[in-house]
């Protein structure tokens, strides 16, 4: 039986007295490629914050391979790429090399220095982006595509077992939006990285993710794309004709 | 008179080292402060440095360790700054306004209380690297050793929060901690710089080589090391000049640093248009 890398038991978060996650459970195992979908407003960035321990639920748990989320140390597992950086400051000095670098810093003990492989493994890095090319750039310099790349280079440079993207595709084009999730798959299906994927593009993603959850402050749907395209709650939600489209596009 | 003979003066010596020393400080921490748009911290722990000399004098401690008897209190009020802006829900700017209006109305209380010490207190508002001891000198020495060393530990994960604070949470970095380090650094520095520059000029010695730096950074090593090399520059010009032209030195160096930051942001700007 594959490992729960992720666990959630009746999740619930509140913001300012409004109820942003109401009793949400789902598990994510082993080389699962889970898309999160939901309306705007839905409580999809604030699901995966609380998994990550960036918000404190109001009530519930979350596991993080295995370990209560409080206790869970072992940081270099898991990779993480925001919707947009909190406090991005487009002036900041520093070059992609060093961007891609700072990734590699949860698998270091204090003092945390350079190690032996750092080197190897952000070249491997940054020619599977496809970024060696700009690695000398700064990243304030870069267009919105290749800002993403370097940002899913450092979320990927220590090889995690977890990658957790929310809405990572917003700022590029259609084309680079389709390399990107073909990147995905393959580090999906070769490297057997797990992927959870936070995404309005439910039109995309249909094509990629292995299981879909649909949330709504509170889970609406768990299941496989094929389960998705049967379900009547779904129906009820997109309507039969767009779940019609979105079922048959792939 | 001569660079030769000018370097043959003790106090010269001796401000000249101080001075690098704290030079390389500011800019080292004015880098990460700047970039995480905290450059007014500076200002508020000098003025909670005041309020912490003003205590000293008061207590008639031996003007001989003025200085490292107000580093308890600022140390305690940058933990202050942090707590304000933690558990308070409030924003860094209004946590650091409000402690440095406390440091500066309690100086102003005390002096005013004693009455006795004002000329002393003026040339801790304006700094007076000129009067610069040895027992100074050592202390710079040591607090630079302590900076420098937390600096070169704690360069990755600095830089990581500086970068983005989420970020760095979600990699498993305690930001808190890598938070407070930074604040206690600066309050060392901020209490060292005070016979330099003055607790009124500090805080141009934290954010100008930062910004200039930042003109034509190329990396962020290159820009800690440029924001480094151009602070030295331009302490050792302002003493240099403040000596020769019978200047105050600390406002030199404000001076220096500043004609600094505008050639370079000019040569910058006009490469640009080109």
């Amino acid at each position: 039986m594959s490992l729960d890398l992720v666990a959630t038991t009746e999740l619930c978060f509140s913001y300012n007295g409004a109820e942003v996650l109401d009793k949400v459970s789902f598990r994510v195992r082993q080389g699962d490629y889970l898309g999160i979908v939901g309306p705007n407003g839905s409580g999809k960035s604030t699901l995966v914050k609380t998994i990550l321990g960036l918000n404190r639920p109001a009530h519930g748990t979350v596991t993080l391979f295995g370990n209560p989320q409080e206790q869970f140390a072992d940081w270099q597992k898991i990779g993480y790429l925001p919707q947009r950086l909190k406090f991005f400051n487009p002036n900041f000095p520093a070059t992609v090399e060093e961007l891609v670098r700072l990734g590699l810093l949860a698998g270091k003990n204090f003092p945390k220095r350079r190690a032996r492989g750092d080197d190897a493994a952000v070249e491997e890095t940054l020619a599977i982006m496809g970024i060696a090319d700009i690695r000398k750039r700064l990243i304030g310099e870069l267009s919105g595509g290749q800002q993403q790349r370097a940002l899913l280079a450092r979320a990927i440079v220590g090889r995690p077992e977890l990658l957790i993207m929310d809405e990572p595709t917003t700022a590029l084009d259609p084309e680079t939006r389709e390399r990107f999730y073909e990147l995905l798959q393959l580090l999906n299906r070769e490297r057997n990285t797990t992927v959870i994927l936070v995404t309005h593009d439910t039109w995309s993603i249909g094509k990629y993710a292995t299981r879909f959850l649909y949330i709504d402050k509170r889970v609406v749907f768990d299941g496989t794309f094929d389960q998705f395209c049967q379900s009547e709650e779904m129906t009820g939600f997109f309507g039969e004709h767009a779940q019609h489209i979105i079922c048959h596009r792939h | 008179m001569t660079i030769t003979e000018i370097l043959s003066y003790g106090f010269i010596q001796r401000a000249l080292v101080a001075g690098s020393l704290i030079a390389v400080l500011c800019a080292v921490l004015g880098v990460f402060l700047v970039l995480r748009r905290l450059s007014l911290i500076g200002d508020g722990l000098a003025h909670v440095t005041f309020g912490s000399v003003a205590i000293a004098l008061f207590l008639r401690i031996n003007p001989a360790v003025v200085t490292l008897a107000a580093i308890p209190l600022v140390l305690l009020s940058s933990f202050g700054i942090l707590k304000l802006t933690d558990k308070a829900r409030i924003y860094g700017d209004a946590a650091i306004g409000i402690v440095s209006s406390l440091g500066i109305a309690c100086g102003v209380l005390l002096a005013s209380v004693a009455g006795g010490f004002n000329i002393d207190l003026f040339s801790y508002l304006f700094g007076n690297i000129l009067a610069i001891g040895t027992g100074d000198l050592l202390l710079a020495l040591v607090l630079f050793a302590i900076v420098l060393l937390a600096v070169f530990f704690f360069y990755y994960d600095l830089v990581a929060i500086t970068f983005d604070e989420e970020l760095a949470r979600s990699s498993g970095i305690h930001t808190k901690t890598i938070n407070t380090v930074l604040v206690l650094l600066t309050a060392l520095t901020v209490v060292l710089a005070m016979k330099l520059v003055g607790i009124m000029l500090i805080s141009a010695l934290l954010i100008l080589p930062a910004v200039t730096a930042l003109q034509v950074a190329a990396s962020f090593r290159v820009t800690i090391l440029v924001a480094a090399m151009l602070a030295v520059g331009s302490v050792v010009l302002g003493i240099f000049g403040s000596f020769i032209l019978n200047l105050p030195t600390g406002a030199s160096i404000v001076v220096v640093n500043f004609a600094v930051f505008m050639l370079v942001f000019s040569v910058n700007k006009l490469r640009q248009a080109r």
